[in-house]
């Protein structure tokens, strides 16, 4: 008796971690290659990138999130999952690596098959990260697919502060930089790029910044809710719901026009020049044939359209950026040298 | 009362079957990960949420809620018998819950554990109900200065964890704190005692170092002395919290609600913090301070209610503030987005219907869980009876799947290994392993804090008595630290023996 109840208990064990790594393998193994050629499904060619001929889509994907879930990341991959699933004729698989602003996530995406069936989610902060983590995978070691969402910065303040509008603010950073304390995400993210630009264009020393680094969005949030900090800079939509209760005061957004539904100036109109938006795309292994290259920009180019890909955008306050190929390909160059000249005023490179 | 006419148009709604389903659902998948180290309520939650867009939202949410206080009910299971704590929150229980294990009180600890998540998921509900909003809103109030006075209070009432040699205790709460620094420095961004190794730099994770201390250090201990082995008793008496195990028992759970609710409404509390905190409280205000470290089952009752009620907490400040303070909370967060509702001030006005079921689902919820884990302990216990070299054979098979699903990392793999051959040196050594844990949670945490002030504040330390929070926190960290000692300096003044030391609380724990 004893000894079947024994059993019964490792029976259970082992189908329990059975369970739990199939569970946890599966993106890995379902992303078995696939390269069977598919009938030509309908794909038109997309507009900026060099003729693309008609492409087969890919059968199935499998899209690392190099993040934690419930990022922007993760986000992003899992909206492009319920957009993709039902274009393809296979499944749309995300999984999660993360640690290390998305290169720990790179390193291992670089190593992965050159099947045509992997993409990965990455960032503005994945170009930091990089940068300042000093990475030995870059960029170079993957293929530029698109980018496809942006959100720019807001700079707020608490609904107490003395600060009435974005020049009230400036003032008293010009007049007593190390006075005002800026909440934000990491040090070396977005949100720290953001006060460096100003600085530099305000003519303050990179190097008396306060800025106050934050694991995320929400806890800048809590510091800027609690009154000890000046100001806040973050994703626009962080900040929404609380400037709507009145908690914070919008001062200024990161675009270069104004944003329908959020009533302030933009930084270059306040005489600031300085436009800056924390945007994520996708990219693919470096070593994929220009066939399936073709695919996926195809399936990218088809997901943007789709009902799906517009109500996710909608539900996470994200603007589209979609830029395909070798269009996304030059803007990532260009994005890498500012963000660096940047980083170095910072001091983190 | 308007709460209380709203929570019953949400028992309206969620005692309706469909709902019951969702929320059994919800509870049965969140016990089953619970049970399992390294799969948590976010990573389910993240793999649930494509495939529930087309159900509505009421019975999503209730699932959800469902699996998350389900997987903290089902974490305290791996750590009592097993010795492998599958999320940080559990790290704790495991430190009297295993040893209770190994001495045939497998059955009580469990019990005491199933109990008191029930006793703390309950009343953090209530707690939710009637002053939410207020909660939410008082926690806001908290600064960088408030919560560094915070941290220093729960690293002085949890100096019981050092043990009885303090010369032991300290070498391994600096292991801890040294093994906190490893990372990129969250303040300037740039890296520290990482070797240039990429894996480092998000630094060395608690599950990791808890794992490898806890499972894999005892599992080499009990292979070094495989010739000479302490007896494991599968169940000693009855598979049960006997009467003496209730009377010791209802109050850590109470005081655990107690610390836990609120320290989890708090942006940046968390909920190991409180476990600890409960720890060390239960071992100061116990009459049987020598069984602790030997299986006392104040050090299972008080933890387990504490992250119970702390993970009540979380919801506060997710819903009321849109602020998420776990990973579970904030991958709740997007779910609730997806849905194109946005938690935050306005949520109890604009999804009034929704919240309201999705609170008296988590009191059904919470009476499912109790009725389904009770039974349950005869099962697990009976792990137990497996033969020790299998039983250490299991745990390290339990160990390394569990890490190695929560990071698809083999790095982290060494890392558990390396930390394991360390745990096995402390055992070795005599060294306590719980001070090492406690350093490598806390250490970060009153690092960033402090340094967010000073930097808030340019340089001046007068932050921490101008503000009158933090001012009574310091005050109050400072009374835990001298009260104890009070009667013995009092006792060498007057030149007589030192007779016992006064502790707090003393007359209420009859």
């Amino acid at each position: 008796m004893r000894i079947r109840e024994m059993f019964f208990v490792a029976g259970f064990l082992l189908v329990a971690t059975g369970c739990g790594s199939d569970g946890a393998d599966d993106a890995a193994t379902t992303a078995a290659p696939n390269t069977t050629a598919l009938p030509a499904a309908d794909s038109t060619a997309a507009p900026n990138t060099t003729a693309l001929p008609a492409a087969a889509l890919p059968e199935s994907l499998s899209i690392m999130a190099p993040a934690d879930p419930g990022g922007g990341w993760d986000g992003t991959a899992r909206a492009m999952q319920t957009a993709l699933d039902p274009l393809l004729d296979g499944s749309v698989d995300v999984y999660n690596v993360p640690g290390a602003g998305g290169t720990v996530g790179l390193a291992q995406f670089k190593d992965s098959s050159g099947s045509g069936s992997d993409l990965m989610v990455m960032g503005s902060v994945m170009v930091g990260a990089i940068l300042t983590n000093d990475s030995p995978v870059t960029l170079e070691d993957v293929t530029p697919i698109a980018s496809l969402t942006t959100e720019y910065l807001a700079i707020v303040v608490p609904a107490s502060s003395p600060f009435q509008t974005i020049d009230d603010l400036i003032a008293a950073f010009v007049a007593d930089p190390t006075a005002v304390s800026w909440a934000g995400g990491s040090a070396g993210g977005t949100d720290h790029q953001l006060v460096a630009l100003i600085a530099k264009n305000q003519g303050v020393p990179a190097g008396s910044i306060n800025f106050i680094a934050h694991s995320g969005g929400g806890e800048a949030l809590a510091s800027l809710l609690s009154g000890a900090v000046s100001a806040g800079v973050s994703g626009l939509s962080e900040f929404r719901d609380q400037v709507d209760a009145g908690a914070l005061r919008l001062l200024a957004v990161s675009s270069s026009e104004r944003i329908d539904g959020a009533d302030v100036p933009t930084l270059i109109e306040s005489g600031i020049d300085v436009e800056l938006s924390n945007w994520r795309g996708v990219v693919a292994p470096a070593e994929i044939s220009d066939a399936d290259r073709m695919a996926l920009l195809a399936a990218i180019e088809q997901m943007t359209a789709t009902d799906e890909w517009v109500a996710e955008l909608e539900a996470k306050g994200w603007t589209s950026f979609y830029q395909s190929g070798d269009e996304f390909a030059a803007f990532l160059g260009e994005y890498s040298e500012t963000v660096k000249v940047v980083l170095a005023e910072i001091g983190l490179l | 009362m308007n709460s209380l006419s709203n929570l019953i148009d949400g028992f309206g709604t969620a005692l309706q079957p469909e709902f019951l389903l969702y929320c059994a659902v919800g509870v049965l998948l969140g016990t089953a990960i619970g049970v399992l180290p390294g799969i948590g309520p976010a990573l389910t939650i993240a793999l649930l949420l494509p495939l529930t867009y087309d159900i509505e939202p009421t019975a999503a949410f209730i699932m959800f809620a469902g699996i998350y206080y389900g997987a903290m009910y089902g974490g305290s299971t791996s750590s009592i018998l097993l010795n492998t704590p599958g999320e940080s929150a559990s790290v704790v229980t495991a430190l009297e819950g295993f040893q209770m294990a190994k001495r045939g009180r497998g059955g009580a600890a469990l019990a005491t554990a199933a109990i008191g998540s029930f006793v703390a998921g309950t009343l953090s509900t209530i707690l939710i109900t009637f002053i939410g909003p207020t909660a939410g809103r008082l926690a806001t109030k908290f600064q960088p200065a408030d919560y560094c006075a915070l941290m220093v209070l729960a690293f002085v009432s949890v100096a019981a964890l050092v043990g009885r040699s303090a010369l032991r205790g300290l070498i391994s709460l600096g292991l801890g704190l040294f093994v906190g620094l490893v990372g990129i420095d969250q303040l300037s961004g740039s890296a520290r005692f990482t070797f240039g190794q990429a894996n480092l730099l998000d630094g060395i994770d608690v599950v990791v170092v808890a794992v490898g201390l806890f499972a894999v250090g005892e599992a080499l201990h009990a292979a070094a002395h495989a010739h000479s082995p302490e007896e494991i008793i599968p169940v000693n008496g009855r598979a049960w919290l006997t009467r003496d195990d209730l009377r010791r028992s209802w109050k850590p759970w109470l005081r655990g609600t107690a610390i836990g609710f609120p320290m989890g409404c708090l942006p940046a509390g968390g909920a190991e913090v409180p476990t600890f905190l409960s720890y060390g409280i239960e071992k100061q205000l116990s009459k049987n301070k020598e069984e602790f470290g030997k299986g006392a089952i104040e050090g299972v009752a008080g933890p387990e209610a504490a992250n119970n009620a702390a993970f009540g907490g979380v919801l506060v400040p997710l819903l009321t503030l849109g602020l998420p303070t776990s990973a579970t909370a904030a991958i709740m967060l997007t779910a609730f987005q997806s849905y194109n509702i946005q938690p935050g001030p306005n949520l109890f006005d604009e999804q009034g219907p929704l919240l309201w079921a999705l609170i008296a689902s988590m009191y059904i919820g919470n009476v499912m869980l109790v009725m389904l884990n009770l039974p349950l302990v005869r099962v697990w216990v009976k792990l137990l009876a497996i033969p020790r070299p299998l039983l250490y054979a299991c745990i390290l098979v339990f160990a390394t799947l569990g890490v190695f699903s929560a990071s698809r990392n083999p790095n982290d793999l060494y890392l558990m290994v390396g930390i394991g051959v360390v745990g096995y040196g402390m055992r070795y050594f005599d060294i306590p392993v719980g001070p090492m844990v406690l350093g490598l949670i806390l250490g970060p945490l009153i690092e960033a804090q402090l340094r967010r002030t000073l930097s808030i504040s340019q340089g001046d330390w007068s932050v921490f008595v101008d503000r009158p929070l933090s001012l009574s926190i310091l005050i109050v960290a400072l009374l835990a630290a001298l009260v104890p000692h009070v009667p013995r300096l009092v006792n060498r003044l007057r030149g007589r023996a030192s007779a016992g030391r006064l502790i707090l609380g003393d007359a209420e724990s009859d």
